[in-house]
C-alpha cells in the first residue's frame, strides 16, 4: 500500500517513540544494576547487608552446580500453578453460585468483605496446626490469599452485566443456564482474564508466604533460610528469582488472554 | 375485518418501594388487530414501557387481563440494539432461535433471507462494532423477526439514533413490518414518528397512566413513514397530540 509522505513521517515518529520507551525501560534496570555494583565495589554501601549483582550471579551459579536452583524454582512454580488453578476454578464456581442464588449472596456479603480485608498471614499458625508444616499448608495459605479476591472480582463482573441485555435474554425466554453461558460468561471474558492476572500474582504471594512460614524447599524457603543464616546474597537471589518467575507467569496469562480474545465466541 | 390478536383490559400496575406504593398504570384497555401498528405516546415516565414489559411477560401485572389470541408469539425490541459484540451479525440474529432450540437449517436459511432482503448480506460475518447505528437496529429487528413472532413490541427502538438515521430506520422497519405482515405496538416519545408509522395512536396521561385519547390515523396517500410526513393531515394530528401531551408535562 502506498502511503503519503506525512503518513510515513507519522509512522516513523510512532516507531521512534516506541523504541525510545523500550530503551528507557531497559536503561533503568541496567543503570540500577551498575550503580548497585559500583556502590558495593567501592564500599559506599555495605556489601554484606545489601549484597551485589555479582554476588547474586555467583549464588545462582553455586545453586545451579549443587542442583538446587531448578529444584527450588520447580517447587514454587508447581505450588503456584496448583493454587492458581484451584483458586480460579473455585472462584469462578463460587461467584457463579452467588450470581445464581442472590439471597445467599446477600447473606454472605459481609463475610466475604471481612475475609477479604483480613491479613491472611495472621492465620498462618492456625493453618500450620490444622494442616501440618508442609505442602498442604502452603496451598491453603495461597488459596486464602487469592480465592476471596477472585470470587469478589468475578462476582462484581457478573453483577455489572448490562440490564438491557439481560432483559433481551429474558424476552427471548432464555433460562438461567442459557443466560449464564450465552451472555454472562462471554461478556465477562475480559473481567475474568483481568482477575486471572491478579490471581497469578496473589497465588505467588500466597505460596511465598507459605514457604516462608513452613517449607523446606522453594524460593520462599531460600529467602527465609538466607535471612536466618544472614546470607543476604541468598535472600536477594530468592527475591530476584521470584521476580523473574512472577513476570514469566504474568506474561503466560497475557498470552492466554490473547489466544482467548482472538478466538471467536460464536459457540457461546 | 381484521382479527383481534391481543386484548389488554383494565391493566393495573403498582410498584412497591420501602417508603411508598407507586401506581404506575391505573386503567389501560385496548385491542390490537392483525397487521395493525399501534403507537403509545405519553409524558416521560408515565409507564409506556411498563405496558410492553407486562405484555411480553417480563413484569407481572397487579390487575387486569392480557389476552393473546391462540398463544400468538410476541417479539420484543428494546431501545438499545443489545447486539452481542463477541458474535457476528448472523450469530446475533440466530440468538433467539438458539435459545428456543430452533437452530435448524430452515431457520438458518430464513435468517439469511432476511439479512439478504434488508441489505445486510455483505455484513453477515461482520462484528456489530463494524456497523452503523441504523444497520445495528436492522440486525436487532431481524433477530426479533427470526423467531417469527406475530406481535412485535418496539420500546423506543429508534431513540438512540441520530435524527436522519432515525427517520430512515423507522421507514425500513415500517416496510419490514408490512412486508412480513406483523402487528406491532411501538412505544415512542416522538409524535411525528408515531403519526408517520402507525395506524392508531394511544395517548397516555401522566402517572398513574390512563388512556387520554385514541387517534385513528387516516392519512390520504398513506405510503411509508417518510412520505406520510408530507400528508396534509399530518400537522393536524401533530398539533392535537402535542396539546394533549402538553397538559401533562
Amino acid at each position: 500500500m502506498m502511503y503519503s509522505k506525512e503518513h510515513i513521517l507519522y509512522l516513523n515518529k510512532k516507531k521512534k517513540e516506541k523504541i525510545f520507551i523500550k530503551i528507557m525501560q531497559l536503561s533503568i534496570i541496567i543503570i540500577f544494576i551498575i550503580l548497585w555494583q559500583l556502590l558495593t565495589s567501592f564500599n559506599l554501601i555495605n556489601r554484606f547487608i545489601f549484597s551485589s549483582p555479582l554476588d547474586i550471579i555467583k549464588t545462582i551459579i553455586k545453586l545451579f552446580k549443587t542442583n538446587n536452583l531448578f529444584h527450588h524454582i520447580y517447587i514454587t512454580t508447581i505450588e503456584t500453578i496448583i493454587s492458581f488453578t484451584l483458586s480460579t476454578i473455585l472462584g469462578l464456581l463460587f461467584a457463579s453460585f452467588l450470581w445464581h442464588k442472590k439471597t445467599i449472596s446477600k447473606i454472605l456479603d459481609p463475610y466475604l468483605t471481612i475475609l477479604n480485608s483480613l491479613p491472611k498471614v495472621a492465620l498462618g499458625p492456625i493453618i500450620i496446626i490444622w494442616c501440618g508444616a508442609g505442602f498442604k499448608s502452603i496451598i491453603l495459605m495461597a488459596l486464602l490469599i487469592s480465592l476471596i479476591i477472585t470470587i469478589i472480582n468475578i462476582y462484581q463482573g457478573f453483577e455489572s452485566i448490562d440490564n438491557n441485555k439481560l432483559k433481551l435474554m429474558k424476552a427471548l425466554k432464555a433460562n438461567k443456564k442459557q443466560i449464564y453461558f450465552k451472555l454472562l460468561i462471554p461478556s465477562n471474558i475480559s473481567n475474568i482474564i483481568s482477575t486471572l492476572k491478579v490471581n497469578i500474582s496473589m497465588s505467588l504471594i500466597g505460596v511465598s508466604m507459605g514457604e516462608l512460614l513452613v517449607s523446606k524447599e522453594g524460593l520462599g524457603y531460600l529467602i527465609m533460610y538466607g535471612s536466618q543464616v544472614f546470607n543476604l546474597h541468598l535472600v536477594m537471589t530468592g527475591v530476584l528469582l521470584l521476580c523473574i518467575l512472577s513476570t514469566i507467569m504474568y506474561y503466560l496469562v497475557c498470552i492466554l488472554e490473547r489466544i482467548i480474545k482472538n478466538k471467536r465466541f460464536s459457540q457461546f | 375485518m381484521p382479527k383481534k390478536i391481543l386484548t389488554v383490559k383494565n391493566l393495573k400496575k403498582n410498584y412497591h418501594t420501602d417508603n411508598d406504593e407507586i401506581v404506575a398504570l391505573k386503567d389501560i384497555s385496548f385491542d390490537l388487530f392483525e397487521g395493525e401498528i399501534i403507537s403509545i405516546v405519553g409524558p416521560s415516565g408515565c409507564g409506556k414501557s411498563t405496558i410492553l414489559s407486562i405484555i411480553c411477560g417480563l413484569e407481572n401485572k397487579t390487575d387486569g387481563i392480557i389476552n393473546i389470541e391462540n398463544n400468538k408469539k410476541v417479539g420484543y425490541m428494546l431501545q438499545s440494539d443489545c447486539l452481542f459484540d463477541w458474535r457476528c451479525v448472523f450469530d446475533n440474529c440466530m440468538l433467539g432461535l438458539e435459545i428456543q432450540n430452533k437452530n435448524t437449517i430452515e431457520n438458518k436459511k430464513y435468517v439469511l433471507e432476511l439479512l439478504n432482503k434488508y441489505g445486510l448480506k455483505d455484513f453477515i460475518n461482520s462484528k456489530p462494532s463494524e456497523l452503523s447505528g441504523g444497520m445495528r437496529q436492522r440486525v436487532a429487528l431481524i433477530r426479533t423477526l427470526a423467531t417469527k413472532p406475530d406481535i412485535l413490541l418496539l420500546d423506543e427502538s429508534f431513540s438512540a439514533l441520530d435524527y436522519q438515521s432515525r427517520i430512515n430506520v423507522s421507514n425500513d422497519v415500517y416496510n419490514i413490518l408490512k412486508d412480513e405482515r406483523k402487528s406491532a405496538i411501538i412505544v415512542t416519545h416522538d409524535i411525528a414518528e408515531a403519526i408517520s408509522i402507525s395506524d392508531r395512536i394511544i395517548v397516555l396521561t401522566k402517572r398513574p397512566a390512563t388512556i387520554k385519547k385514541e387517534h385513528i390515523i387516516n392519512l390520504t396517500n398513506k405510503t411509508n413513514p417518510i412520505n406520510n410526513r408530507k400528508c396534509k393531515e399530518f400537522n393536524d394530528y401533530y398539533d392535537q397530540i402535542w396539546k394533549e401531551l402538553d397538559y401533562d408535562v
